[in-house]
């Protein structure tokens, strides 16, 4: 069935990468001096990559839209990055993370992509310590670990609940060091137009100076792109203001197929919208479902304080429905269930639409652990309370005080009001086991490729894939092309192509500009943030599918007739850059209804009302739909199915249970 | 889901760019609602000056989630606003009262040139990371992490100076414009781990060389840094980089 080779090495699974390894063509030292690469990116992906590629010693440019490499939006990141350490003796292990992942993307992602994944996880925890990441230490002096969701073993290192920030700043101090060294050179405030092409092969980009808007022409033998996840189509999500699919969509429309649009992860756990002005949700970390258990009230409309129901009067809806896993189901079934309550009318707070994390009862427990390594064996509520808020504080203290400065509640006191919100996207531009697209020589990593997690990806799991893509895979895996462009010279950027992909950059730009119509970019922004959330969000039907592709056409007409955009080109104008982002967010949203139509099954973050059990579980269909959904850009705003039929080899495809 | 009821005057720094003088100019919002972010906030007056054709104010901003360290608004005379230990983003309107003037101006300091309005140029930051304030180890080097245990209030100490998201607050805060305590952060966070004891000492004079080149000033002990981190960064981080920075000189007269 597969029209496209993911050139996954021949052998054996557990062999593969490590044959790969060795036998992959090198580039000598003296000709890596003379090849170029540019990496866009500067978040977990990009930094790793920029920073291995320098020190290996090849010539690389990074860009990055924020003032600095290390504001990316990693950097927000808070839960925690699994490696399979197996440091808590539970049974862990490479097969078990790679099986755990393969699961938990409910076997919609690559088998041997997401065990060399496993392989290399533990490495990323190595190299972290070795730059001096301050992960968090238990008193013998040993790495921690937490659970997260959808495994029954703890393998996540944290720090409290900046484990992003850290793993960044990490990642960042690298490249600092090799800008210092003259090794990159850093292009910060930049923002990527283009992927210029010649002869077939991506070859550099445009790229404009977002302080004076600038058009520049950038060669390099090879791109990367590490340019993050297009959560943001949906307007309200987790993301930063910033992130966007501009860089992955332009190279789309160059020819890299974008894989799987549909899949969206719905995190459980985030701050409920608390009105019209909202400009984005706050996460609270799945971590916190350790030790915080969900409920709602049995009594529909119940409005008494939470701290005044009693236990009897609570439905722990994970707990019940999901013995084995309680409240660490993963992400997609927990978010369901949440929606699933809240529209039968059991939801709380002023909308309605919210249920409950309580950390009493924990809170509690540790108490009681602390007073008894005190001596008292014996204590009274109070004494376990305040003990236990200590231990509470030091694992989510940033967390907690989060959603205490964001709802003006005390979540120490009563249980935190959560709600589902966008949070990832699994899919991305399309890449082979090497990482490249179907643009030879662009390749993609981290959240903008559409690799590892198939239909859901697990916490603690996109920090893993960010680092290992940069740090241990890109850096081998392109050397495989590299090797082959070494005769290459410099290619001058007054090349023709060069110069037609700065003149598109230039029209589209200028277009925006000059429509001057009525309403604001966030507008048109909202309005189509709505229609995903609504018809393309934690649940779809083909009829709901159809009608946003016609809403969305519409909107896209609309926008690019009467969107207003003040000020100029040729300076910093934050409004151009949003316009921008939001045309190509119009065009990904109409792709992303019409992969969600074509998916005629129900599959992790991807769930078709029409496709379900009668336990209301998302129902497969592996017959059919056990592929990669891989969509070519067609002129007009077209595009063309391919498919990579997913086989598994090594694990036995089953229905997900959770029970 | 009400919008709210509170009316401000606000009074925001306009500057084309760094080469043209700038200006605070008054505008009035309406109808704002307590549960808004200060940024938010910010939106609202942007939709109404986008839809009269006025040029929206320009400020960074990325995470909103106080971790970025992109936002950088000086509000009535305090960087970050009138709450200790928050950042712009996670500044709240409940924090203001119906009928308030807020004046909202950039960071000033000589090594932080406006950009636009009220976003500066903190780039001097990336360039006295780059200067020293990493642990020089190639990716593929590294041994096992469990190999090295170290003690967990060690491991504490180096995380809290490691929280610190470069927002620059402390350098707009001081008189002397002085960047002791971002610096002082990311040498105590590798002073304190056994990682980055090889470096230690060339780290501190090299990234304090950088640092001053920069243009930032002297310190001189008013602590007002350390109230308006929005991290909580500690004073007692510029006194381990002191004592680092007066043994290095002794260290690398030793060895010459
Ligand atoms: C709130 C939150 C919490 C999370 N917590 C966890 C967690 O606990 N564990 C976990 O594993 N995952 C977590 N995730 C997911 C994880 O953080 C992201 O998937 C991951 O960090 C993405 O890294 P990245 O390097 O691919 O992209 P990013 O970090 O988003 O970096 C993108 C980079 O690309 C640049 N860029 C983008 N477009 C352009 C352009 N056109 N031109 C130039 N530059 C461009 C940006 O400037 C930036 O430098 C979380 C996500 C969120 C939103
Ligand atoms: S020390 Fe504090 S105020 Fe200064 S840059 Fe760091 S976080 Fe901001
Ligand atoms: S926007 Fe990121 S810290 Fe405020």
């Amino acid at each position: 069935m597969s029209d496209i080779n993911s050139n996954i090495p021949e052998g054996e699974l557990t062999q593969k990468w490590t044959k790969f390894k060795s036998s992959v063509a090198l580039v000598n030292p003296s000709n890596k001096r003379s090849i170029e690469v540019i990496v866009v990116g500067s978040g977990l992906a990009g930094a790793s990559a920029a920073a291995t590629l320098a020190e290996m010693g090849y010539k690389v440019k990074c860009f990055c839209f924020q003032d600095s490499p290390r504001r990316a939006h990693s950097i927000a990141a808070q839960g925690g990055i699994n490696a399979a350490k197996n440091y808590q003796n539970d049974g862990d292990s490479t097969y078990r993370l790679f099986y755990d992942t393969i699961k938990g993307g409910d076997y919609r992602a690559r088998e041997a992509n997401v065990h060399r994944l496993a392989e290399v996880s533990t490495n990323i925890i190595d190299q972290c310590v070795a730059q001096g990441v301050p992960l968090a230490r238990e008193y013998g002096g040993l790495l921690d670990n937490r659970s997260f969701g959808g495994t029954q073993v703890q393998r996540t290192f944290y720090a409290a609940g900046q484990t992003g920030q850290q793993l960044l700043l990490g990642a960042y101090s690298a490249l600092e060091r090799q800008i210092g060294m003259g090794k990159v050179e850093m292009y910060t405030r930049h923002e990527m137009l283009e992927v210029v092409k010649i002869d077939g092969k991506a070859r550099g980009i445009i790229a404009r100076n977002l302080i004076t808007g600038q058009l520049e022409r950038h060669f390099g033998h090879a791109v990367v792109l590490g340019t993050g996840g297009y959560g943001n189509v949906f307007y309200l999500s987790t993301n930063a203001m910033g992130s966007n699919v501009t860089a992955a969509w332009k190279a789309h429309k160059q020819g890299a197929y974008f894989a799987n649009p549909c899949y969206t992860q719905i995190h459980p756990t985030c701050i409920p919208v608390s009105g019209d002005h909202q400009s984005k949700l706050t996460l609270m970390s799945e971590s916190l479902r350790n030790d915080g258990r969900i409920w709602v009230p049995k009594k529909k409309d119940d409005n008494r304080k939470p701290t005044d129901i009693p236990e009897d009067e609570r439905d722990y809806y994970l707990e019940r429905r999901y013995p084995a896993f309680g409240n660490l189901v993963p992400r997609d079934v927990a978010s369901r269930a949440a929606k699933e309550r809240c529209d039968a009318g059991y939801g709380v707070g002023a909308s309605k639409l919210a249920v409950y994390l309580d950390f009493k009862a924990n809170t509690e427990r540790y108490g009681k652990i602390e007073a008894s390594k005190a001596g008292n064996h014996n204590p009274d509520k109070e004494t376990c309370m305040r003990l236990g808020t200590a231990v509470i504080k030091e694992k989510y203290g940033n967390l907690f005080d989060m959603y205490a400065q964001i709802t003006g509640e005390n979540p120490y006191e009563t249980p935190m009001r959560i709600y589902p919100a966008v949070h990832y996207t699994m899919g991305g531009l399309w890449v082979d086991y090497n990482l490249m697209t179907s643009v030879p020589g662009l390749y993609c990593t981290g959240e903008a490729n559409f690799s590892d997690h198939g239909a859901n990806r697990l916490g603690a799991s996109a920090l893993m894939q960010g680092l290992a893509d940069g740090y241990f895979v890109l850096p081998y895996t392109i050397g495989a092309y590299l090797s082959k462009e070494i005769s290459v010279k410099a290619i001058p950027t007054d090349h023709p192509a060069f110069v037609e992909a700065e003149a598109k950059a230039k029209g589209i730009l200028d277009t925006l500009i000059n429509i001057k119509g009525t309403k604001s970019v966030d507008h048109f922004h909202k309005r189509l943030g709505l229609i995903m959330w609504d018809k393309c969000g934690m649940s779809r039907s083909e009829q709901g599918l159809k009608q946003a592709i016609e809403e969305i056409r519409a909107l896209r007409a609309e926008f690019w007739r009467d969107v207003r955009v003040p000020g100029t080109s040729d300076e910093l104008n934050t409004e151009l850059e949003k316009a921008g982002r939001v045309a190509d967010f119009i065009e990904l949203g109409e792709l992303m209804c019409i992969d969600a139509l074509n998916r005629n099954e129900s599959c992790g973050g991807h769930f078709r009302e029409e496709y379900q059990t009668e336990e209301g579980e998302a129902l497969r269909d592996d017959v059919n739909y056990a592929y990669v959904a891989a969509w070519e850009f067609k002129e007009g705003v077209n595009f063309e199915l391919h498919k990579e039929e997913l086989k598994f080899e090594n694990i036995k495809v089953a229905q997900r249970s959770y029970k | 889901m009400s919008t709210g009821n509170m009316n401000l005057t606000l009074k925001v720094w306009r500057q084309k760019n760094n080469k043209t003088a700038g200006a605070l100019v008054d505008y009035k919002v309406t109808d704002i609602s307590p549960d808004m972010s200060f940024l938010e906030m910010f939106d609202v007056l942007n939709e109404q000056l986008i839809n009269k054709g006025e040029e929206p104010v320009v400020f960074d901003h990325d995470c909103r989630e106080g971790i970025c360290g992109m936002c950088s608004m000086f509000i009535n005379g305090r960087p970050h606003g009138p709450k200790d230990l928050v950042t712009t983003c996670q500044l709240h309107m409940r924090s203001f009262k119906d009928g308030d003037t807020i004046v909202v101006e950039p960071w000033r300091a000589a090594a932080f040139p406006v950009v636009k309005d009220l976003a500066v140029d903190r780039s001097a930051f990336d360039r006295v990371i780059a200067a020293g304030g990493f642990i020089s180890v190639n990716t593929g080097n590294a041994q096992d992490a469990n190999s090295l245990p170290i003690p967990k209030m060690q491991a504490d100490a180096a995380f809290e100076a490691a929280a610190c998201i470069g927002c620059g607050a402390c350098v707009a805060t001081c008189k002397n414009a002085s960047a002791m305590l971002f610096v002082s952060a990311k040498i105590s966070q590798l002073a304190l781990l056994p990682q980055g004891q090889p470096e230690r000492y060339r780290r501190v004079q090299s990234m304090v060389a950088q640092m001053d080149s920069e243009g930032f000033g002297n310190c001189t002990n008013t602590g007002a840094c350390e109230a308006e981190c929005p991290k909580g960064i500690s004073l007692e981080n510029i006194a381990r980089m002191n004592r680092d920075f007066a043994s290095a000189k002794f260290i690398s007269e030793e060895t010459v």
